[in-house]
């Protein structure tokens, strides 16, 4: 059978060295009529060729950029990635290894989290950062369930509006279950940011934490310290929650702010689109939550002949020791996605990361003025931002099917999520969007 | 370490174009430099990555026997297929008529996994295991809550994975912990003690963590049913049941499926994996949002299910692992899906045979795909698991699941999987001997050990007292964090 390389004499030798005549024998304790319906009805296997014909019979019904003039970012973005980072990520040393409980022989693994957590506390000026959790809204919502930890007697979640609806989906469902907590939403203003007289309602001496994106949405780039100040005006913490991570490679670092945890999407850096996933969570925060922290944690030590090496640590946090008082129920994280990461950051580097970040805010922002300029359409919010937007556009449904015939998705409609916001299209442009797709764009959107 | 490599200046980043920050984002928005920040060519990169790979032991270099993790071959195929455009570059927020092959796909799938497992409707949105955990008790708090009461405890067994009380708790459940008999089994009767109407749920893992079939699983399911809970199964064993016993069958409510253990998706040195949530009819009006559905014309997307618990990972979990996991499976069908636990159990069989009177066994009963073994024959030598484990290492294979599960003192949980030879098992089988006659004839060897490996054995005490967990530029005045620097 393929993958299982047994001869018939392998079974049989193997059979008659454990005394059986069956491997059937061995199960003859599991109840009769469980075994009678254990039968799979599925079909027959197939070649390695069909299963590739029948695979990319299925990729070829969706449709993928190249083909298609893409504008969508809203938490997953379309990005450059250097083949290095294919190249390290496909070997198998990396990809077919366990979690690293094995230091001696994990070394790669473990130094590679060690870079990972340098490269995230590099990015988000914070003190310490973990190996990673499962995507962005998980991230954010392990973060806050840290502060609650770090916070109690309080019962206050503060969320703004402007943070992704998905992350606050999703940090509703984490919270849902616990007690003692209470979750309000503050709006936003005509800039696009957080309303700050809504957050200043909203936060009291019984606040844990205010969730902000950080840039928002929206894309908007909140300014964060007015929102830092009356965090520490009532003793809450600040998270910032990052959706882009590469804007982190331009924009003012959380840690600059004053931010407490600094937490989000790492997609950007080095990870296919995939349809939102395989990605990971990106956790940060100041050092002295470190016990405090979710999710797994690699520290440098020395061997017994005193040479540099890298063990996971601090983990009677972890649910493997601590069970039902752990700190989180985490085990399995996306480590490959954050090594792709790592070694995207590596290879773009100091200023290859700023010059990547700098161009998708620059052609951004030249879409964004050429679509009001040229095409008549207006900003929604006026506040800075780094490679998304928020239109105006009359007839929003109707344009957007007739881009569609023109093989163009011009960015995503706003109103399923904020029904306030009704002909009003996010749109997103990075460095892979070319030059006669944004004409192309431009040209469609105007008005003949 | 990458930060200790390169030269001021360098960078393997070439982009023709050059273009400022636009002057409307006010300067005080922007960050200056990236202190420490790598600044390296593309060739020292790939040198740098490249060798710490061969610091790495790995499934593709050799045989992997942890228990529970079910580290089996990751098929080249999957990552091929994984990795086509089609799928590698959607957009999760492209319109449901853009993506209608990966909306069949893991339509298909759901589908494929409830067959394997006998239920009924399947969410593929969880990351991992653990989160498949918590999402199936949400959905478990989410029914009890509709019936009028979510109850307050969840009851589990002590050779449970950590997850599941972890998971517990993350639901706002208190955990109540049951004792396994002396035949490692569940006692029907202590359950029966302990199953009020105070508890939502037993999470169950079967086989259990001892590679135990419990053969008493109805009347179990039987007797928390009869309370008005509900049956949790954790499936991280689900490689020992294909065609041999469903989940559905046996009276389990939800279950959850690691695709990173039984449907080989590569564990990536920690991850991705995919913990896809498994459930009966009555339940799966409470599965997480959005859920792929089929219509006339294709497949659409649901995001209006009142009694859904909601969502818990942003847009559709991950996705790439699906795509493996559903290659794995059209690849075997229905009679290889059935050949990998019945040769599971042949291989963990076979060791455990092969081992048996060199090293203690934890359990007499019969083992499903893995086996326990303890150090208890090689403690009056001063030789513990751990020495063991590290001894092994030199011999070439990677330990065991050592001291785990928390039952067995010195545990030593071995699961081969189906994809293993003869040959290998053999090989690790005569390692294991020999490291047995070293415990006796020469203790100190065994101790000492490893010697052959990148590294010896790491001080993880230093690790945790002080923890260091990122680089830092070194300081010039002999800072004292250097000394270990070699």
């Amino acid at each position: 059978m393929r993958y299982t390389p047994h001869t018939e004499a392998d079974r049989r030798q193997m059979l008659d060295a454990i005394g059986l005549s069956a491997i059937e024998e061995v199960f003859a304790h599991v109840p009769e009529e469980l075994r009678a319906r254990a039968r799979i009805r599925l079909a027959e296997g197939l070649s390695e060729v069909q299963v590739k014909k029948r695979l990319s019979a299925l990729a070829a019904r969706n449709a993928t950029p190249g083909e298609w003039s893409f504008f969508l970012g809203a938490g997953i973005y379309h990005h450059f990635i250097p083949s290095t980072v294919d190249a390290i990520i496909s070997r198998g040393e990396f990809a077919t290894s366990y979690t690293p409980y094995q230091p001696e022989v994990s070394q790669g693994t473990l130094q590679a989290i060690y870079e990972f957590q340098t490269l995230w506390c590099q990015l988000t000026g914070m003190e310490v950062a973990n190996a990673g959790l499962y995507d962005g809204a998980s991230a954010a919502a392990e973060a806050v369930l840290m502060a609650r930890r770090v916070q109690q007697g309080r019962r206050r979640i503060v969320l703004s509006r402007a943070l992704h609806p998905q992350y606050r989906s999703v940090i509703s469902t984490y919270l849902k279950n616990l007690p003692g907590v209470e979750l309000i939403e503050a709006g936003f203003d005509e800039t696009g940011a957080s309303d700050a007289e809504a957050l200043a309602r909203a936060v009291d001496d019984r606040t844990i934490c205010v969730v902000v994106g950080y840039p928002n949405f929206f894309g908007v780039i909140e300014d964060l310290a007015p929102v830092q100040e009356l965090c520490s005006r009532h003793g809450s913490l600040l998270i910032a929650v990052t959706t882009e991570a590469l804007s982190l490679g331009l924009l003012k670092p959380p840690g600059e702010w004053g931010a407490d945890i600094a937490a989000g999407e790492g997609q950007s850096l080095g990870v296919p689109m995939s349809l939102g996933g395989p990605g990971y969570g990106f956790f940060a925060c100041r050092k002295k939550f470190l016990r405090s922290m979710p999710g797994r944690v690699v520290g440098e030590t020395v061997d017994s002949e005193g040479r540099r090496g890298f063990v996971l640590t601090l983990s009677t946090r972890e649910q493997h020791i601590r069970r039902e008082k752990a700190t989180s129920n985490i085990c399995t994280n996306q480590n490959l996605c954050g090594l792709a990461s790592t070694v995207f950051m590596a290879t773009l580097g100091k200023s290859g990361l700023r010059r990547l970040a700098e161009i998708n805010a620059a052609v951004a922002h030249e879409t964004c003025a050429r679509l009001v300029r040229e095409a008549g359409l207006t900003r929604l919010f006026a506040g800075p931002f780094f490679n998304e937007f928020v239109l105006r556009v009359d007839d929003l449904e109707q344009r957007l099917s007739r881009l569609r015939a023109d093989k163009i998705i011009a960015g995503l409609p706003l109103a399923r999520w904020y029904p306030e916001l009704r002909d009003s299209l996010l749109v997103c442009v990075t460095e892979m969007n070319e030059r006669e797709e944004i004409e192309q764009l431009v040209k469609s959107l105007t008005r003949r | 370490m990458i930060f200790e490599r390169g030269s001021p200046g360098r960078t393997s980043f070439f982009w023709p174009e050059r273009r400022e920050a636009p002057a409307e984002i006010p300067s005080r928005l922007l960050r200056r430099e990236i202190p420490g920040f790598p600044e390296v060519g593309e060739l020292e990169v790939m040198r740098h990555y490249t060798t710490l790979s061969q610091r790495n032991y790995a499934i593709e270099r050799q045989f992997y026997p942890l228990g529970s993790c079910t580290m089996k071959y990751n098929p080249r195929l999957n990552e091929a297929v994984a990795r086509l455009p089609g799928f590698a570059q959607l957009h999760p927020l492209a319109p449901a008529e853009l993506i209608q092959g990966a909306l069949e796909l893991m339509h298909e799938l759901e589908s494929m996994l409830a067959e394997i497992s006998g239920m009924d409707a399947v969410t593929l949105q969880p990351a991992a295991g653990a989160q498949g955990e918590l999402t199936g008790l949400m959905i478990i708090r989410a029914y009890l809550s509709q019936k009028g009461n979510p109850r307050k405890k969840v009851i589990v067994p002590d050779t449970a994975h950590g997850t599941n009380p972890a998971s517990s708790t993350l639901c706002g459940y208190d955990v109540l912990q049951i004792g396994s008999n002396e035949r490692g089994m569940i006692e029907p009767g202590e359950l029966e003690r302990l199953m009020t109407e105070e508890a939502a749920a037993l999470m169950i893992t079967n086989p259990n963590t001892l590679g135990i079939f419990d053969e008493n699983i109805q009347k179990i399911a039987t007797v928390v049913h009869a309370k008005g809970g509900l049956v949790y199964l954790d499936g991280a064993n689900m490689n020992a049941l294909m065609g041999i016993a469903k989940p559905g069958d046996m009276g389990v409510d939800v279950l959850h499926i690691n695709l990173h253990k039984t449907f080989s998706t590569p564990h990536g040195g920690g991850g991705p994996g995919a913990g896809p949530v498994a459930v009966k009819e009555t339940l799966a009006e409470f599965l997480p949002v959005p859920r792929v559905v089929k219509t006339e014309t294709g497949f659409s997307l649901d995001e209006d299910l009142p009694l859904s618990v909601g969502r818990v990972r942003s847009f559709f979990g991950n996705f790439g692992i699906l795509v493996r996991a559903y290659a794995y499976i059209i690849s075997l069908g229905a009679d290889g899906l059935e050949d990998v636990s019945r040769t599971a159990l042949l291989n963990a069989n076979y060791l455990r045979k092969r081992l048996e009177g060199h090293f203690h066994l934890a359990y007499s009963e019969p083992c499903m795909h893995e086996c326990v073994f303890t150090d208890r024959l090689q403690q009056k030598y001063g030789v513990h698991t751990l020495d063991i484990a590290k001894r092994l290492l030199d011999y070439g294979f990677h330990p065991p699941t050592v001291y785990f599960p928390l039952v067995v003192a010195g545990a030593l949980m071995i699961e081969p999987t189906e994809t293993e030879t003869r040959e290998t098992l053999d090989a690790f089988a005569e390692a294991m001997i020999a490291i047995a006659r070293e415990a006796k004839e020469n203790p100190e060897l065994v101790k000492n050990a490893p010697y052959t490996t990148p590294v010896r054995r790491l001080d993880e005490a230093r690790a945790a007292r002080r923890p260091v967990l990122r680089w830092e530029e070194p300081r010039r005045d002999g800072d004292e964090r250097q000394e270990g620097k070699a």
